[in-house]
C-alpha cells in the first residue's frame, strides 16, 4: 500500500544529457495516489515504458527522486521495492508447476511454507487458476500465463502496486475483455495502486481512472478519460485519443471568431491575447461536427463516406482542409455539396499544440 | 489436385546415389564380406562364419579382453571429459559479457582453439608438455612434479584430458551462450521482482533454457571424444603400454599395423553399431523432448477450450453496447 510520488523525475540513457533533446524522460512530476487505476497512455517510444522501469526500480533515474509515501527508494533495487510487474510477453518459469510458480516470490523471501501454501491458494481462486494448480506453466496459453505472472505479483502481501508494460499484446483478441475486465475485478477487491502502460486508448480509457498520456517523453495530460476526450490539453492528445481523432485546422482568431479558410466560425469563448507568432489551430471532434445539407453551414465538398458500424463519418474538405464528420442517421446527400454545423461549446483553441484556456463568453 | 508424377526426377537424384554407392555402401560391404572371413595375404580368404564376432563379444579371450578394455578405457574417456567440459563450458558462457564492445573479443577468443586441426593440437600439446624443450613439461619437473606423458599412464592421461578441454569446452561455451542469449530480459527482471538469488535464477531460468542447446552439446562431445583419434595417437601413439590405445586406435594397430581383416572387420562393425545406437538414443530423446511438450499441450486443449467457457459473454460485451 503506497502513494508514489514522482519528484522532478527525468531519464536520459546516454551520459552528460544537454538540452531536452538528450532526455528519453523528460523532468515530471507526479503522484500516484494509493489505490488508483491508472493508464500510462502514449505512442511507442514516448517514455512510458522508461517511465515504468523506474518506478519499479529497474533503472535509475538520471534526476530527481521517487518516494514510496514518504520513503525515498530512488536507488533502492527492484526487490526492495513492493512492486509486482507484469510484462509484455508472458513470464513463467517453465520447469515449475503453476503452484511453484506463484509460491516462488514468497519462497525466496522465506516465508514459512504454511503460509505459502494457503496465500497460494487464495490468489489461485481470485485469479481463477485453481484448476491448473498442478500443471506445468510450460504448456498453458498465454493469457493464463500473464495471470500467473500477476499472480505472482499479488500473492506478495506487502504489495503496493502493480505495474503493466502492454499486458495484452500477445493475448487472443477475444480473450483481452476478459483479462481486462479480471484486471478491473482485483482492482476493486483489492485496493491496489495500478499503472498499466499500453499504446491502445481502448485498453487505457477502459481501464483507467486517470489517464497519464505521454509524447515525445514528457507528460502531456493527465486525466479522467472524459476530460481527455472533451479538453484535450494538447493537440497531440485530440488527435491520439479518440478514433477518428480531432479536427485539426489552421486558424485566425480574433476575440470570439475563428477564420479558416475565410469562412468564419463563431467560439463559445473569446481569446484576447492569443500568443503572437505561435501556431494557431482550431481543433474539434468529429463527433461536434455535422453534415448539413448545402446552405445551412460552412460549405464543404463530400470526398467520401465511412460506414463504420455504428456511425456513419463524412470526410469532406472545407477550403481544401481535409475534415471528419459525423453524418446522422438517415441523412441522405445530393451530390458533393454539403454544408458542416460545428458545436461552438465543443471548439479548442491551440497554440503551437497547447491548449488556450481563453475567457467565457463568445461573440455577442 | 493430384500430383502429376514425374519419374525424370528419379534422374536427378541418381548421381547422388551412385557416390554414395561407390564412397559408403561399396566399402561398407566390403568390410562385411572381411568380417565372416579370414585371409593370410595373397588375396586368399576362408570363411570363418561368426567367429570374429564371438570372439571380439567374448572377455575371456584375448582379442575381446583387448577390445573391450579399449571400449571402457574410451568411455571412461568421454565420461571424464563430459563432466569437466559440460560445467565448464556452462560457467565460461556464464560469465561471458551479454552487451558491449568485449562480446566480440571474446567470442573470437573462444572460436580460436576450434579452428585448429586436431593433428595441429596434438603436435602444439606435445611439443608442450614434452618434459626436455617443452614448456609445461619442463617447468613442471623444474618446480618439483614428476611429470612424463611418455612414462606415466596418469600424466598421459592427464595431458589428453586436458588437451580435450582446452580444445573443445569453447564449443559448450558458445553453445550454452547461445542458449543464454535468446533468454529475453524480461525473465531476468522479473527475477528480480520475484526476490529470486543467483542461483535461483540459474536453475530456474538459465539452466531450462539452456538445456536444448545442452543437448546437442553432450551429443557431439560425446560423439566426438568416443571416435578420437588423432591427437592421442600424435601425443601419445596410444601409449605408455595400451594406457592412451582408445577404440579407433586399436582398429588401426589391429587393421593396419597387424593387418588382421577379418577381426579388424568386426570391430568396426561393432564400433559402427555402437555409434550408431548412441546416436539413436540421443535423437530418440531430443525428439521426445519436443513431442512430450507438444503432447501435454495437446491434452491441455480441452481444459483450455472450458477455461475459455465464459468467452461467449466476453465476445457479446461490445455487441450488446454497440446495440445500446
Amino acid at each position: 500500500m503506497a502513494r508514489i510520488t514522482l519528484d522532478h523525475l527525468a531519464h536520459a540513457y546516454g551520459p552528460n544529457p544537454q538540452g531536452p533533446q538528450d532526455y528519453a524522460l523528460k523532468e515530471i512530476d507526479h503522484v500516484w495516489r494509493q489505490g488508483g487505476a491508472y493508464a500510462l497512455l502514449g505512442p511507442s517510444g514516448c517514455g512510458k515504458s522508461t517511465l515504468l522501469n523506474i518506478i519499479s526500480g529497474l533503472v535509475v533515474p538520471t534526476r530527481g527522486r521517487i518516494l514510496f509515501d514518504d520513503r525515498d527508494v530512488t536507488t533502492v533495487p527492484t526487490e526492495g521495492r513492493n512492486i509486482a510487474q507484469v510484462f509484455q510477453f508472458p513470464v513463467v518459469y517453465d520447469t515449475m508447476t503453476v503452484r511453484e510458480n506463484l509460491a516462488f516470490p514468497l519462497k525466496n523471501r522465506r516465508v514459512a511454507p504454511a503460509t505459502i501454501r494457503s496465500r497460494v491458494e487464495e490468489i489461485a481462486g481470485l485469479l481463477d487458476l485453481t484448476r491448473v494448480l498442478d500443471r506445468r506453466a510450460n504448456n498453458l496459453t498465454a493469457d493464463m500465463k500473464q495471470k500467473i505472472s500477476l499472480g505472482r505479483g499479488l500473492v506478495r502481501p506487502d504489495v503496493a502496486a502493480i505495474l503493466f508494460d502492454e499486458p495484452l499484446t500477445v493475448i487472443d483478441p477475444h480473450l483481452k475483455w476478459q483479462l481486462r475486465s479480471t484486471l478491473k475485478e482485483l482492482h476493486r477487491k483489492l485496493d491496489l495502486t495500478m499503472i498499466y502502460v499500453t499504446h491502445d486508448q481502448t485498453e487505457a480509457l477502459t481501464f483507467a481512472d486517470t489517464v497519464v498520456v505521454m509524447h515525445d517523453g514528457a507528460v502531456v495530460q493527465t486525466g479522467t478519460p472524459d476530460e481527455l476526450f472533451e479538453r484535450p490539453a494538447h493537440t497531440f492528445v485530440g488527435h491520439f485519443i479518440g478514433s477518428p481523432g480531432m479536427n485539426l485546422l489552421p486558424a485566425q482568431v480574433q476575440g470570439a471568431t475563428a477564420t479558416i479558410e475565410g469562412h468564419a466560425i463563431p467560439l463559445a469563448r473569446h481569446y484576447p491575447d492569443l500568443p503572437v507568432g505561435k501556431r494557431i489551430e482550431l481543433g474539434v471532434r468529429p463527433e461536434y461536427v455535422h453534415l448539413a445539407p448545402k446552405g445551412l453551414g460552412l460549405p464543404v465538398q463530400v470526398k467520401r463516406i465511412d460506414d463504420i458500424g455504428r456511425q456513419r463519418l463524412a470526410r469532406v474538405e472545407l477550403g481544401g482542409r481535409p475534415l471528419v464528420a459525423t453524418v446522422a442517421e438517415g441523412q441522405s446527400l445530393d451530390g458533393a455539396e454539403a454544408a458542416l454545423t460545428l458545436d461552438p461549446r465543443q471548439i479548442h483553441i491551440y497554440a503551437d499544440g497547447a491548449l488556450v484556456p481563453g475567457l467565457p463568453g463568445g461573440a455577442a | 489436385m493430384t500430383k502429376t508424377v514425374n519419374q525424370k526426377a528419379w534422374l536427378l537424384v541418381l548421381p547422388v546415389f551412385a557416390v554414395v554407392a561407390f564412397s559408403a555402401v561399396l566399402p561398407l560391404m566390403t568390410v562385411v564380406n572381411y568380417s565372416f572371413q579370414d585371409t593370410f595375404g595373397n588375396n586368399q580368404f576362408f570363411w570363418n562364419g561368426l567367429g570374429w564376432f564371438q570372439e571380439l563379444l567374448d572377455p575371456s579371450t584375448q582379442f575381446g579382453e583387448r577390445f573391450f578394455d579399449s571400449l571402457w578405457r574410451n568411455l571412461l574417456f568421454s565420461a571424464i571429459i563430459l563432466a569437466i567440459e559440460v560445467p565448464l563450458g556452462i560457467a565460461v558462457a556464464l560469465s561471458m559479457p551479454r552487451e558491449g564492445r568485449s562480446v566480440a573479443f571474446c567470442l573470437v577468443l573462444m572460436a580460436l582453439p576450434l579452428l585448429i586441426p586436431w593433428n595441429v593440437v596434438g603436435t602444439i600439446w606435445q611439443v608442450f608438455a614434452r618434459t626436455d624443450i617443452g614448456l609445461l613439461g619442463s617447468l613442471l619437473n623444474r618446480i618439483g612434479i614428476d611429470y612424463n606423458y611418455a612414462g606415466s599412464a596418469l600424466a598421459a592421461w592427464v595431458t589428453i584430458v586436458t588437451m580435450d578441454v582446452w580444445h573443445w569446452t569453447s564449443l559448450v561455451a558458445l553453445l550454452c551462450y547461445a542458449g543464454l542469449k535468446s533468454i529475453p530480459d524480461a525473465y531476468y527482471q522479473a527475477a528480480r521482482i520475484d526476490g529470486a538469488s543467483q542461483w535461483a535464477i540459474f536453475r530456474t531460468i538459465q539452466l531450462p533454457k539452456m538445456r536444448r542447446v545442452l543437448l546437442i552439446a553432450v551429443l557431439l562431445r560425446f560423439m566426438d571424444s568416443f571416435m578420437i583419434y588423432t591427437e592421442p595417437f600424435v601425443l601419445t601413439g596410444g601409449g605408455p603400454g595400451n594406457a592412451t590405445t582408445f577404440l579407433s586406435i586399436d582398429l588401426v594397430k589391429l587393421a593396419l599395423g597387424q593387418f588382421d581383416l577379418g577381426r579388424a572387420a568386426a570391430m568396426s562393425l561393432v564400433y559402427n553399431l555402437i555409434i550408431l545406437s548412441v546416436c539413436w538414443v540421443f535423437y530418440t530423446v531430443m525428439t521426445n523432448v519436443d513431442a512430450g511438450n507438444r503432447t501435454v499441450l495437446a491434452d491441455s486443449d480441452p481444459a483450455d477450450a472450458s477455461a475459455v467457457g465464459s468467452l461467449p459473454p466476453a465476445t457479446t460485451i461490445p455487441l450488446d453496447r454497440r446495440a445500446a
